[in-house]
């Protein structure tokens, strides 16, 4: 192999890695912008997975499947909304029921399933990839969804910082009682937070199952979605450090890979580790500085909102 | 006219204790739907999932040996979120309890030892002890978040495990499956019922709810772990170590969740495997919530939840559903209950809608 050829091959592996981080850590990063912390990020991407998965399989078309993975997870983030916006439940509680529920739910109605093949995204997208050159072989493996996830951390920037309804979401998430004060619906802004959210880690999870491992097996996200969770964090809520710290993991994940690959005796399992190591590192890196965090994070994190007047 | 939430002058106590009732009524018809969805009986499967497993001497015995781990990580958890301390990482700390409890089986048993289990149980709680011990180095002095970090340290355990049982503690004798050798007899935990699993751990477990009640209810600490939770300002100024807190707290919950682990392979499982725990570290914590945090309440949970898991592998027999319906049922359980909850503090009130609606009203009168 060219030395190009494995510059490409490790850049390429990183974007595919980072990909289902950027989308389901810009969907929550949103969420949280709102003021509302939803901690079911696994557990949505998870019913995005199964249903993006059977959904492609049962009608042969991709879009179907992605459009229903945004619904699942949507679906979910919904009943999250239900129990935590208009009725007030503890958050972090109910996210984690979600995760809870989202977990034996997508195992339910993905078991008949697994094991079913799938022909990848982009291989079916270009039919032609498997004739092709190695390099292009690779870069085929680019798939619009990675292509979205490359230029969203941009477009998200813009969104929060240069229009006005990214302003709104950020006055609500910041206070809700001045928001309302304003004339804003603090609700209908956090629910439409919170479903954005949804579908985007429902995307998140149908690029795992329909593009990066073309199978439905499971509990196949492995703590992604937490993963994704805690580089909301470490962005300290800005886009685009939300891109960088993904790009991080992705090079983190593939690690495991790239080892196999050159031959090192090292157990896979103890590689796997990785990711998980890193992610504490980089949580402790970001959260001793307690100021910088209190200062970035939404002040209205976490509260629930009662309109009394 | 719409409907509202108003907020009560005082929290309904009522509904403190009916809300785990309606939640576990609520997932119960939920449950039923779901069979009738997916095409079962639903009358036939619901007397599988909560009837069955008790008709006998070996299912009561079955449930107490699942409600026994259920019980121990619950209370730790419990400990932990009466001071806002988030333990969702019992899982892991069950895990390495586990591990290192295993490990001095492994090298220490059949040598006639009568140290042999006290050795094994301390390693047990130590390791858990150890594991959750970095979620609270990591809270206090560098303010890292425990769920995510207590979550992420579950992954890396599983993947410890992983390692061990594949690689330098597989059984050569095993035919390649990943798993250690079996203990030798003075590693296993004598049995409370003959001919059936249940071991002498369930005692531990059960002498943990009187501990946990006292210790929380009647002693300083207790009070201070409270304290801590339900008002942080006023603890800061009774000057109550916050930070001691967090460390005991986290302390106490892993040590119970790697007790629950040590219990798990010396009783009966009788080796390390790939996977030990069907999830009970994350039930664990639906558990705390169903007992309202209170150790006795808990005890009643756990039994609960034990049955959910035993009639979920009877669906799994007799009506070839996937264990899955077990999570889907916890998930349903706490969803309900956060649900009903709401009513503690909230009541609900048909209010006059407040445009033109409630202005006609108010001219009619």
């Amino acid at each position: 192999m060219h030395e190009l050829d494995i510059a490409v091959a490790v850049v390429v592996a990183t974007l595919r890695a980072a990909t289902p981080l950027v989308l389901a850590g810009f969907g929550e990063l949103v969420t949280e912008r709102s003021g509302v912390l939803n901690l079911g990020v696994e557990g949505m991407m998870l019913m995005g997975a199964s249903a993006g998965f059977i959904g492609t399989v049962a009608t042969g078309s991709p879009l179907v499947g992605l459009a229903l993975a945004m619904l699942a997870g949507a679906a979910l983030a919904l009943l999250f909304g239900v129990l935590t916006l208009s009725l007030m439940a503890n958050q972090v509680a109910t996210g984690l029921a979600l995760t809870i529920f989202g977990v034996g739910f997508s195992a339910l109605v993905g078991v008949a399933w697994i094991g079913t093949p799938l022909q990848g995204l982009s291989t079916h997208i270009w039919p032609g990839l498997s004739t092709a050159s190695p390099l292009m072989q690779q870069l085929m493996l680019l798939d619009p969804i990675v292509w979205l996830a490359v230029l969203l951390p941009f477009l998200a920037q813009r969104f929060l910082y240069r229009t006005r309804a990214g302003l709104i979401l950020r006055a609500v998430g910041e206070s809700h009682d001045v928001a309302h004060a304003l004339g804003y619906s603090v609700l209908r802004i956090r629910y439409l937070a919170v479903l954005f959210g949804g579908a985007m880690s429902g995307l998140a999870g149908a690029y795992l199952s329909l593009a990066y491992t073309p199978m439905w097996s499971e509990n196949m996200v492995a703590g992604r979605g937490w993963i994704a969770l805690a580089l909301v964090v470490f962005s300290t809520w800005k886009p685009v450090w939300l891109a960088l710290g993904s790009l991080l993991f992705g090079f983190v994940t593939i690690a495991q890979f790239q080892a196999e690959a050159l031959g090192l005796d090292v157990s896979p399992h103890l590689l796997a580790m990785l990711p998980y190591l890193a992610t504490i590192v980089v949580l402790v890196l970001i959260s001793r500085d307690a100021t910088r965090l209190k200062l970035n994070a939404p002040a209205a994190l976490g509260r629930p909102f009662h309109a009394t007047a | 006219m719409r409907l509202s939430l108003e907020a009560h002058a005082r929290p309904a106590r009522v509904m403190v204790w009916a809300s785990p009732v309606l939640a576990a009524a609520g997932s119960v018809a939920g449950v039923a739907i779901l069979f009738a969805v997916l095409g079962r009986d639903p009358i036939e499967a619901l007397r599988i999932l909560f009837v069955a497993p008790l008709n006998s001497l070996d299912g009561l015995a079955e449930l107490a040996l699942k409600a026994t781990p259920l019980l121990l990580c619950a209370i730790g958890i419990a400990i932990g979120c009466r001071a806002g301390v988030w333990n969702i990482g019992a899982e892991g700390q069950f895990t390495i309890g586990a591990i290192c409890s295993g490990g001095v089986a492994l090298a220490f048993g059949g040598q006639g030892h009568w140290w042999l289990q006290p050795a094994m149980l301390l390693a047990g709680v130590g390791g858990g002890m150890a594991w959750a011990g970095i979620p609270a180095l990591l809270k206090t002095r560098f303010n890292a978040h425990e769920i995510l970090t207590t979550l992420m340290l579950t992954y890396v355990a599983a993947q410890l495990l992983g390692y061990l049982v594949h690689g330098p503690w597989k059984d050569p004798k095993g035919y390649g499956f990943p798993q250690t050798r079996q203990f030798e007899p003075d590693a296993m935990l004598p049995m409370l019922i003959e001919g059936t699993r249940l071991h002498a751990g369930a005692l531990l477990a059960l002498v943990a709810v009187p501990v946990a009640s006292v210790l929380l209810g009647r002693s300083m600490l207790g009070f201070r772990i409270r304290t801590v939770g339900a008002a942080p300002p006023a603890a800061r100024y009774a000057g109550f170590n916050h930070a001691r807190v967090i460390w005991v707290c986290l302390l106490l919950s892993g040590g119970l969740a790697g007790l629950a682990g040590m219990l798990e392979i010396a009783g009966p499982d009788g080796q390390l495997t790939p996977v030990i725990s069907p999830g009970y570290g994350f039930a664990a914590i639906i558990v705390a919530f169903l007992g309202r945090l209170n150790p006795v309440a808990i005890l009643f949970a756990s039994a609960l939840m034990a049955l959910l898991y035993l009639g979920g592998e009877g669906l799994q027999v007799s009506m070839q559903l996937p264990v899955a319906v077990t999570g889907i049922i916890q998930g349903m359980l706490l969803f309900f209950m956060l649900a009903a909850d709401v009513f503690i503090k909230f009541r609900l009130r048909w209010r006059p809608a407040p445009d033109g609606v409630a202005a006609g009203v108010a001219t009619h009168a």
